[in-house]
Formats: C-alpha cells, sequence, structure tokens
C-alpha cells in the first residue's frame, strides 16, 4: 500500500518566536526552519510500516514556498521515496491546503495519509481532520500506535483522560501525537542519495484550489508579558510563602 | 446570531470545558446546546439548566456513544443549516471533531479562542502562545474551538432551556470503538485544578516522580503535571503533559519542580496566577516566569516542603 505524508516546513522548535513590531506577524527573517515535529514522526511511522513490509511507496507533499524543497529532501533522506511541493509564496490555510491534498489524495490513491496533529506555528490542529471530512474517510487522530490489520487500522489515540483505541477501515487519515515514535536522523549517504530521489513541482492552480485566506489577521501582538518574581533564599522561606496564598 | 454549543460530557455530566465553551459562545448571540450520546437524557436535563442556553437538542442514538468523528461531524453540519456558528471546546475531543465539522461546513476554524472581540473577530495564541493573533473569519458561518482557562465556567445551574430531541444521522460505518483506558484518580482534574505539582525530567524515573511529586500534591491538594520529557520518560501517562501540545492550566497556583521551562512548557502554564519553580539550575528558563524560586536540589527540598505544610 501507499502512504501519503504531508510535511509543513515551519520555525524551528528551538527558537524563540518574535513578532514583528509593526503586527503583521512573526518575524521569519534569517531564522532557522525545519520540518514541524509533529511531521517528522508522521515520517518515521510510514518508514516503520514500509519496513515491516506494509508500505509499499511513501510519498511526501508540501505546500509553501520554494524553500520547503528542504524540508522535502530531509523527508526523503529519512526513507522517503518520492516528493511533491505545492509551490506558493502566500500563507495558505488549513483548509486550503487539506483541499490540496485531498486532490493529491484522489491521484495517488494511498491507503494511509499521515499527518501531524499540529503545526507548530499556527497550532490550528484542523487539517488532518478537514482532510478526512473532505475524503469521506475515518480519522485516527492523536495516534500514540499504529497497527495495520488487514482492510483495517487500529490507532490508540491520546485523550484528554488517557487513551483511546479505535478501528478504522482503510483508507483512512491518522495525525500524529508525540509519543508515537522517536523519528531517525538521516544518514550522510542516505542525504547524498536523497539528492537523486524525485521530486515533482507544482502550483495550487493544478489541483483547482483557491487559497485566499478565509480568516483575515487583524494584528499579531506580543502576549502579557510576565514579570520574574523573586527567589527566596531557603525552604522555610517557600513554605511561608505558601502559607501566604492559602495553598497549605 | 444563534449559536450551536456541543457539550462535552462523560455519559451522565457535563464537562467543565463545555460550561467555558457556553460562555465564549454566550458573547456572540443565542446559545443552543447539542448533547449527543447514547442514553443522554439525564445529560440533555443537566444541559437545560446551564445558565445562558435557550434551548437543548438532544441526539439519542447509539452511533453517539463515544463521541466517534465521523458520526458526529454529519449530525453537526446537517444541523448548521439553522445556525450561524457551531462552538466547542478545545479538548482533545472537540479538537478531533470541530474541523471535521469545518470541513463539511467549507468553513475556515478559528481554533483555541482567548477572547470574542466582536461578531466575527477573535484572539488565539499562535507559536506556543509567543504570539497573540487577533482574526477576523470571512466565512458566513463560524467554527470555533474555546480554550477552557481562557472563559469562566458558565453556571451549571439556574437556566430553564426547552428540551428537544433530534433524529440522529445514524453510523458512518467508517470507525468504530475499541475501547479506552482512563486512569481514574482522587486527585482533582488537571484543567480545573486550583494548584497543581508539575514534576519533570529531573524526577529520574516513574516510581521517584511518585515518591517525591505525590507527597506534596497531596498535602496542597493539588493536581499532578508533568514536562514531556517526564511523560517520554514514562514517569506518568500521556495526559499529565502540559504544554503546547498537551494540556492548558491556569490553576491559581502551579509549582513547577525540575522543569527547566521550554517555551512549549510554558505555553500551557503561564497564564497561572502564581507560579512557584525548585530547580538547582538558577538560570533555568523557568526562573524568568517563576513569581516565587527556589534554587535547591528538589531531592532534598521537596521532602523537606512536604514535611513542613
Ligand atoms: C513538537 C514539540 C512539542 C512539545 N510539547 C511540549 C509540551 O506540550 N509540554 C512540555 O512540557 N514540553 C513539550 N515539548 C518539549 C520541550 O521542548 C522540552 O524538551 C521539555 O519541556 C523539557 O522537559 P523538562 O523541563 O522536564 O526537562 P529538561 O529540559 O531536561 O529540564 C530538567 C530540569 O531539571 C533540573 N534539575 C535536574 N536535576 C535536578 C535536581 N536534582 N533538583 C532540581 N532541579 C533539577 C535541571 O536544572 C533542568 O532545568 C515539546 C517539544 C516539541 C519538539
Ligand atoms: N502547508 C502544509 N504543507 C504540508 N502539510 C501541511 C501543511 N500545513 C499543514 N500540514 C499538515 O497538517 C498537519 C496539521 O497542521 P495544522 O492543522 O496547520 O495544525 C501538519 O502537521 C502537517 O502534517
Amino acid at each position: 500500500m501507499k502512504i501519503l505524508v504531508p510535511v509543513k516546513r515551519v520555525i524551528d522548535y528551538n527558537v524563540k518566536p518574535r513578532v514583528k513590531a509593526d503586527g503583521t506577524g512573526v518575524d521569519l527573517a534569517n531564522v532557522k526552519m525545519s520540518m514541524n515535529p509533529f511531521d517528522e514522526i508522521a515520517v518515521e511511522e510510514a518508514i516503520r510500516l514500509k519496513e515491516k513490509g506494509i508500505a509499499t511507496e511513501i510519498v511526501v507533499a508540501s505546500i509553501g514556498p520554494a524553500k520547503a524543497q528542504e524540508t522535502l529532501r530531509t523527508a526523503l533522506a529519512m526513507g522517503a521515496d518520492r516528493a511533491i511541493l505545492v509551490a506558493t509564496d502566500d500563507a495558505v490555510e488549513p483548509l486550503a491546503v487539506a483541499k490540496i491534498l485531498k486532490a493529491i489524495a484522489e491521484e495517488e490513491q494511498p491507503a494511509l495519509v499521515i499527518l501531524g496533529k499540529q503545526a507548530i506555528d499556527d497550532d490550528s490542529n484542523q487539517t488532518g481532520q478537514m482532510l478526512a471530512a473532505l475524503l469521506g474517510r475515518p480519522q485516527g487522530t492523536f495516534a500514540n500506535a499504529v497497527t495495520v490489520e488487514g482492510d483495517k487500522v487500529i490507532v490508540a489515540r491520546e485523550i484528554d483522560g488517557g487513551l483511546e483505541t479505535v478501528q478504522l477501515a482503510l483508507p483512512a487519515i491518522i495525525t500524529t501525537d508525540l509519543r508515537l515514535n522517536q523519528p531517525r536522523y538521516a544518514s550522510l549517504p542516505n542525504i547524498m542519495k536523497a539528492k537523486s530521489k524525485p521530486l515533482a513541482t507544482k502550483a495550487p492552480a493544478d489541483y483547482g484550489v483557491d487559497t485566499a485566506p478565509r480568516l483575515r489577521t487583524v494584528t499579531v501582538a506580543e502576549p502579557p508579558m510576565r514579570q520574574a518574581g523573586i527567589k527566596v533564599a531557603d525552604i522555610d522561606d517557600l513554605v511561608g510563602k505558601l502559607k501566604e496564598l492559602g495553598v497549605a | 446570531m444563534t449559536i450551536l454549543v456541543w457539550i462535552e460530557h462523560d455519559g451522565t455530566a457535563v464537562k467543565d470545558a463545555a460550561l467555558s465553551a457556553v460562555t465564549a459562545a454566550t458573547k456572540l448571540g443565542a446559545v443552543h446546546a447539542l448533547v449527543a450520546g447514547s442514553n443522554v437524557a439525564a445529560v440533555g436535563s443537566a444541559a437545560a439548566q446551564i445558565a445562558g442556553v435557550d434551548k437543548v437538542l438532544v441526539a439519542d442514538d447509539d452511533a453517539y456513544a463515544n463521541a466517534l468523528a465521523e458520526n458526529l461531524a454529519p449530525l453537526i453540519a446537517g444541523l448548521m443549516g439553522d445556525y450561524d456558528a457551531f462552538v466547542a471546546p478545545a479538548t482533545t475531543t472537540g479538537k478531533n471533531v470541530a474541523p471535521r465539522v469545518a470541513a463539511l461546513l467549507d468553513v475556515a476554524q478559528v481554533s483555541d479562542i482567548l477572547s470574542v472581540e466582536g461578531p466575527k473577530t477573535f484572539t488565539r495564541p499562535i507559536y506556543a502562545g509567543n504570539a497573540i493573533a487577533t482574526v477576523e473569519s470571512t466565512d458566513a458561518k463560524l467554527v470555533v474551538t474555546v480554550r477552557g482557562t481562557a472563559f469562566a465556567k458558565a453556571e451549571a445551574h439556574g437556566g430553564s432551556a426547552t428540551v428537544e430531541p433530534v433524529a440522529g444521522t445514524g453510523d458512518a460505518g467508517l470507525s468504530s470503538w475499541v475501547g479506552a483506558e482512563v486512569a481514574k484518580s482522587e486527585r482533582p482534574e488537571l484543567t480545573s485544578a486550583k494548584v497543581i505539582v508539575s514534576g519533570g525530567r529531573a524526577l529520574k524515573d516513574a516510581d521517584t516522580f511518585q515518591g517525591t511529586i505525590f507527597p506534596l500534591a497531596d498535602k496542597l491538594g493539588a493536581a499532578v503535571g508533568a514536562s514531556r520529557a517526564a511523560v517520554d520518560a514514562g514517569y506518568v501517562p500521556n495526559d499529565y503533559q502540559v504544554g503546547q501540545t498537551g494540556k492548558i492550566v491556569a490553576p491559581d497556583v502551579y509549582v513547577a519542580i525540575g522543569i527547566s521551562g521550554a517555551i512549549q512548557h510554558l505555553a500551557g502554564m503561564k497564564d497561572s496566577k502564581v507560579i512557584v519553580a525548585i530547580n538547582k539550575d538558577e538560570d533555568a528558563p523557568i526562573f524568568q516566569v517563576a513569581d516565587i524560586g527556589l534554587v535547591a536540589d528538589l531531592f532534598t527540598a521537596v521532602p523537606e516542603i512536604a514535611a513542613k505544610l
């Protein structure tokens, strides 16, 4: 079976984002960018399914600027087979991303689409669920464990109270949570090999999708700053403060 | 404007997060509530008492027993002909269902709102809460999820809404519920606790975490939370994780023990009223947000604090 993994190029999780002075967004100039961490987990899961002989081909896709090629090459170096860049310099909202992914899925007919649960820049947590709706397919979101059994996939999901298990008919959509796996690093030989793996470049218009935003960003501001407080000298001092707070 | 709020429940009681979603919805217009589930007449009656709710729709069908998104989304999308907005709590279940509804309606969802600024304008956190975006929807209908800590809970009693059954849309035949492992704890729930004691990677292993963090939490009547590192290492279950991609909490007092204060962790707790940090590294970033900091080895400090309380 084929697996499609959408990967997004985002600010590296180690970078502290800075709001632009004019309030139009977050400053991404000269900032380290990486693959969305949840998408690394998605790529890793697809590779493990291939190593188990369940998946036969892994296609990765990214909607974003030309530089998103780097993100796709990283996925190819990890072990994906083929990449599709849907090039656009506009910020594309989850609904439009889901529509493009739907068109790709209709062309590629993957048995599984594995996405991240959330992009760490917009923190939307929407795209996988939207894609599942548009395709009329089941969704196993926030996956902690994935097991393919015949024409079904069993997904253990991280939920507020603990874990829940659902069974989905294939083809299905999965979104990854942090505990699904530990993504591998690409080895140097594999990074070299990835350079010659196929990467197709398309445009949103090729899929007939209008990417005009539905949400207008009025302004982007710094959150209220918290001031650092005091350091207490010793344990008795801390105990005293806790008692003053009325919690003990 | 009339708003449909999805009432999350556990089969018998309405969840606190749903009460916060009702509060957010009342800022937009008249509120109707949807209770979907199997044998949920009692939940329907409870929802009818929530202050601010005018009408309760009850969809009683086995297909809704476990809140599967594949079954709930068509039901909700079908009802939306009569509504201008759909509002759900930003819980794991709300996050699972709402975008599926939004896509069926061809609407861009506004996730995790912090405030209502106008009929179609909201603030929401982006980049792990390092920026707050004000966004205005241009869609004909709204789909919104609500951050529970940002809105007071609606009063659970005092309302007198009418209750009306609605026909279900049945089982979509795409998914089925197999089971759940939900830990029962005597402690307060993390997202509604007044005091939280959280532990990080420094706690070494599950036994050490329990032996160190739990006695202090017991003394303080606190819920227990954890950093991602502590969860990944298996000290505590996944639902203890506080942060950007875990639970968002805002207790009166948050005690962070052996937690460095990565931005992803701060994203989940920096709206706490008072933050207390115990860390042996005086330069740990957690001290930049802590109201009260103690630089100490937690393995000597925490037992001593618990003993003195
Ligand atoms: C996509 C993504 C999502 C994430 N989401 C979350 C999230 O939701 N929540 C979250 O918490 N993290 C999240 N993280 C992880 C985050 O980046 C940090 O790695 C994590 O929060 C670190 O956990 P920690 O503070 O327990 O560990 P560390 O950073 O290792 O800190 C341990 C601290 O313990 C102190 N210490 C050690 N020994 C002692 C001692 N004896 N006494 C006192 N202090 C001691 C050290 O000085 C140090 O400050 C996410 C990361 C990614 C990439
Ligand atoms: N521009 C994009 N290109 C490729 N995949 C994306 C893009 N945006 C979102 N995704 C996928 O959807 C997931 C959830 O993103 P979001 O709904 O924006 O939080 C991500 O982890 C990716 O797998």
